[in-house]
């Protein structure tokens, strides 16, 4: 057993965490700031961190992830780190020339109080920021929230610096998709301009960390939100954010900085929530919703009929990030599944309350925990199992051990290729998410059939 | 003792050495030249493998986007990471523990089901707000007293990241407070990311921690003919396996593996041991200096990597112990497994020889893995360390000449005597000296550069600029480095091969590891994929005006 020590009697805990479901704050800002256009991350802080998110995030995606580092020492960690941060800006625009560098804090640079407005301002005047570039900064320190509130920050510093409203209102919808994969940005923007909506989606990272393999490497990539499509996010004439803890504060930012309205929904994860974001579409853009996108609805709809015996009375167990989970726990209360233990790290009391709202209709005691880790969340399943397990690659071990199949989705995914190609939002998202559910299901009932019963058709 | 390789012949589509570091440092700013160029030096061996000076362990220059990471991940990940049975506790925010969980690939074999294994896990106090203002001790001694409750382990060890050195929590009293309290080992590392310039400073913490915690707590002599250490073999890929089953139909007795494959109780009874040979010389020579110094106990640098490294090391090991009946085993063994190694070898090598390697990484691996390039007639362009010293590229023979900097200076260095009771010398001076003559040296490391070509670049702690100029320059057939680098060569259209996680391959140690190494070079670097880069339409973009097709 390879968690040979998990038992499944749980004793309370309130200060050691065990296999967590969450990481730190500056990941997630790291990730997001790879969505500007020609966009350096910067992180503000010992080389290691940066190391540690330059790697969790490549060995993910695949894909080439470059961010600069103060290399904070002992002298800086006593000092502060104002010339670390100077000269890494003069040496980044000098060698690596990006437009934007975007600077996240750290555990390290927030406990001893770096001011980073006050770093810039002095790089500024020092000539060390070239007319026309840009540093931006997000404080993230690891010991607050969770990847997913340091991605939050970092979307909402690009609100905080770059969204300008001249006055002009153009007719168009600022679209913040939320921590999602480069796959469902394209989905997002695929189901948009199929609405025939004008869109600034940010972060983008498509085409930034799903690039095509040309024999030429370019460290910005074509994708990207630019700085001017930015600075154009104030004059909009509204916006939808995709998740509420992720893209939440940058929709509220923009709203209170340049009166753009907002829509905060959650991440179009499976039918209704993907319903929701496109009527909220339709109404706010003032356009009819094209046939084609119904007839994905349809789609969807039509398999979910098909599928409907496999999945119902199904338990599941989830671990993940807060916007993933609850949409893809209305989505599998939606098809009849019941999902009876949810837990993730990230800490925040809303997220139980929404889930026993959705799940108020499963009928089985449903666990649910924010701030947990997955050793609760495994504790839980030996004492009730389930039918299935979805999470992220560390919920493997857990799946070996208690011997059920697991359905690989969110972050971390670590030993899958090909992730990164496939959108789990929209509705062609929800039909691969059921496909793969189905396949994780029956690939079991196959596995597992005495030979009598062993069908060909199913 | 070194070998000086067979000079490559230097292609002619090579540019030379000196204007590729020209190149490298054209762009930078002055004072970031000036420094790069003390770290980039074209190789020269001279007639006593005298080598330039080459400028390393110093701070990486913020901005310039390095490969290194941090004392905490030297110290908790690299060393303390492969040993199964400690519930090793990250005190810090959640981040540094996640992100040392599982994802170093150091294998581990429980002797039953039953036995500890905590590698699968991860501990960390997920420091928050309340403990960065109101300090965090009170939770740190919390979390190890929940983990003592649910997990019952003989050994806790802690790990302090950036901010607990910050605050001030004082983890080792935290940690002597609790072994008192719980009757178990508990003891704490002060391995603050901060620290030092590369994680080699927290090999260091973690390596005097253990000698000052754990070595020689268990004096019973646990039996078995010519008893060793390996030292600096963490047991990537297996990588540990392969070399305990070489031990094992050697006749040889391992005692201790620092870190790969090993158990607490293992490190407690190193001292017994006759003998220390040392893989990775970075990560743990003063470990063998000091056990040398306080136990008696001599060391040999060994390399596993490569058939011929191997071959040799084992040689030598059976030189020291000078039993007739040994050495007939370690040349039997050795018999039996050349001939496969051999056959792959010169099947491999007709379409490999003559390609071109770089290799950047880690603190020995850059060293140890152009041997088995040498074995498949490949040649290396270029080298260099992410976080080794002087001494690793130039040779111990530097070592008095090594200036000690206020970052090392911060790394505290343990002061050791000779143990009162335990210590006996295992050789007598004589005996020392006889088999030096005959080419087993004892303390001696060679270093990286002797053992490379005049005209081939040594870097060290390249930056991304600098290696995606080298591909532009050099264009070599493969580059060895690390997951962060993956990605970038590969987009550049050059194979890459993970000589940190060997890309979730190997083992590559040993003659079996020779032969998988063999073929894995040959698979990527005569890869078929690298020939469909260009669309056919961009490989003739004319226009055709054939609408019609008449």
């Amino acid at each position: 057993m390879l968690l040979r020590h998990t038992t499944a009697e749980v004793i309370e805990r309130t200060a050691l965490a065990v296999n967590p479901a969450k990481t730190c704050q500056p990941i997630g800002a790291m990730y997001a700031a790879l969505g500007i256009h020609r966009c350096l991350p910067h992180s503000h802080g010992s080389q290691g961190c940066c190391a540690y998110h330059r790697s969790t995030l490549t060995r993910h995606y695949k894909e080439p992830v470059m961010a600069g580092t103060s290399s904070f020492t002992e002298g800086a960690s006593v000092f502060g780190g104002q010339a670390n941060l100077v000269q890494a800006i003069h040496n980044i625009f000098t060698i690596y020339e990006p437009d934007v560098i975007a600077v996240h804090t750290t555990c390290l640079s927030e406990t001893i109080g770096d001011d980073i407005p006050q770093i810039i301002a002095k790089a500024r005047d020092e000539g060390k920021i070239p007319p026309g570039k840009y540093v931006i900064h997000a404080n993230t320190p690891s010991y607050v929230g969770s990847h997913i509130t340091g991605f939050a920050s970092m979307v909402k510093a690009m609100v905080d610096y770059f969204a300008t409203a001249d006055g002009r209102k153009e007719n168009r919808i600022n679209i913040i998709p939320g921590y999602v994969e480069p796959a469902d940005m394209e989905e997002i923007r695929r189901l948009t301009a199929e609405m025939g909506i004008a869109t600034i989606m940010f972060p983008d990272t498509s085409n930034v960390l799903n690039t095509a393999q040309t024999g030429r490497y370019a460290m910005y990539p074509p994708g990207g939100v630019t700085v001017a499509d930015l600075r154009r996010t104030g004059n909009s004439t509204g916006t939808v954010a995709l998740g509420r803890l992720a893209s939440g504060p940058a929709a509220r930012a923009l709203d209170s900085k340049c009166k753009v309205p907002c829509e905060i929904l959650d991440l179009p994860i499976g039918l209704q929530a993907t319903d929701r974001f496109i009527d909220t579409l339709r109404q706010i853009a003032g356009v009819s919703v094209p046939d084609t996108i119904t007839r994905e609805r349809g789609q969807l709809l039509d398999v979910i009929t098909d599928m409907h015996q496999y999945f119902f009375g199904r338990t599941v167990a989830l671990a993940g990030d807060p916007d993933q989970l609850v949409a893809l726990t209305e989505f599998l209360v939606a098809i009849d599944m019941w999902p009876i233990h949810i837990v993730t790290g990230t800490p925040g009391k809303k997220f139980e309350s929404r889930i026993r709202e959705l799940t108020r209709e499963v009928p089985r005691p449903v666990n649910v925990k924010a701030g947990g880790d997955m050793f609760l969340l495994h504790q839980w399943i030996k004492q009730e199992p389930v039918d299935l397990l979805i999470g992220n690659t560390y919920m493997k071990y857990i799946a070996r051990d208690e011997d059920i199949p697991l359905v690989r989705f969110g972050f971390p995914l670590l030993d899958r290729i090909g992730h990164i190609y496939f959108p789990t939002v929209g509705y062609r998202g929800g039909l691969r998410l059921l496909e793969k559910i189905l396949d994780a299901l029956l690939e079991r009932r196959d596995r597992e059939a005495p030979e009598e019963s062993f069908e060909l058709v199913m | 003792m070194s070998e000086v390789w067979e000079s490559i012949s230097p292609d002619k589509l090579m540019p030379p050495a000196e204007e590729v570091k020209t190149e490298l440092l054209a762009k930078y700013p002055t004072k970031v030249a000036r420094k790069r160029a003390k770290q980039i030096v074209v190789n020269k061996v001279g007639p006593d493998c005298s080598v330039p000076e080459i400028l390393s362990n110093v701070r990486t220059i913020p901005g310039i986007i390095t490969q290194r990471g941090c004392t905490y991940a030297g110290c908790k990940g690299v060393v303390l990471g492969p040993t199964r049975d400690i519930v090793n506790i990250t005190h810090g925010p959640i981040g540094c523990g996640f992100y040392s969980w599982l994802t170093r690939r150091n294998q581990t074999r429980p002797a039953s089901p039953e036995d500890f294994n905590f590698m699968t896990y991860c501990f960390s106090t997920d420091m928050q707000e309340e403990q960065i203002v109101f300090g965090g001790e009170k939770k740190l001694r919390q979390a190890i007293q929940e983990a003592y409750d649910i997990f019952k382990p003989k050994a806790i060890a802690i790990f302090a990241t950036c901010p607990v050195g910050l605050i001030g929590d004082d983890v080792h009293a935290v940690a002597r407070e609790m072994k008192e309290k719980l009757g178990i080992n508990v003891f704490a590392f002060s391995c603050e990311g901060y620290k030092g310039v590369s994680q080699s400073a927290g090999h260091h913490i973690a390596n005097n921690g253990i000698f000052t915690h754990v070595v020689g707590l268990d004096d019973s002599i646990k039996g078995g003919e010519f008893r060793l250490n390996l030292l600096g073999e963490y047991n990537i890929g297996g990588d540990a396996f392969e070399i305990e089953r070489l031990f094992e139909e050697c006749g040889l007795t391992l005692v201790a593996t620092f870190s790969g494959n090993s158990t607490i109780d293992q490190f407690a009874n190193a001292h017994t041991a006759d003998l220390n040979l040392i893989m990775c010389h970075r990560s743990i020579n003063y470990v063998a200096e000091m056990m040398e110094t306080k136990f008696g106990i001599p060391w040999l640098k060994v390399n596993f990597i490569g058939a011929e490294a191997t071959a040799k090391s084992l040689r030598k090991i059976a030189a020291y112990f000078g039993d007739p009946a040994l050495a007939a085993r370690v040349e039997e063994v050795i018999a039996r497994e050349l001939p496969a190694v051999e056959r792959v070898q010169a099947e491999v090598k007709e379409r490999c020889a003559g390609k071109k390697a770089m290799l950047f990484v880690g603190g020995s691996r850059a060293h140890h893995y152009q041997e088995l390039f040498k074995e498949i007639g490949m040649t290396t362009m270029a080298a260099g360390y992410e976080f080794a010293h002087r001494d690793d590229y130039e040779g111990r023979k530097v070592l008095p000449s090594i200036k000690v900097d206020a970052d090392s200076r911060n790394i505290e260095e343990l002061h050791v005597e000779p143990d009162p009771q335990r210590y006996s010398p295992r050789i007598t001076p004589e005996d020392k000296a006889r088999l030096a003559l005959a080419g087993v040296g004892f303390k001696e490391y060679e270093g990286m550069m002797p053992t490379m070509a005049d005209g081939t670049l040594v870097i060290d702690d390249i930056s991304q600029y600098e290696t995606e100029k080298l591909i532009e320059l050099y264009r070599p057939d493969i580059i060895c480095a690390g997951i962060k680098e993956k990605y970038v060569i590969q987009k550049s259209g050059v194979p890459m091969k993970q000589l940190h996680s060997y890309d979730y391959s190997g083992p590559y140690a040993g003659f079996q590891g020779a032969i998988n190494f063999y073929r894995e070079i040959d698979r990527m670097v005569n890869s078929k994929v690298w020939k469909y880069l260009k669309a056919p339409w961009q490989e003739h973009p004319e226009l055709a005006a054939t609408y019609v097709w008449e």
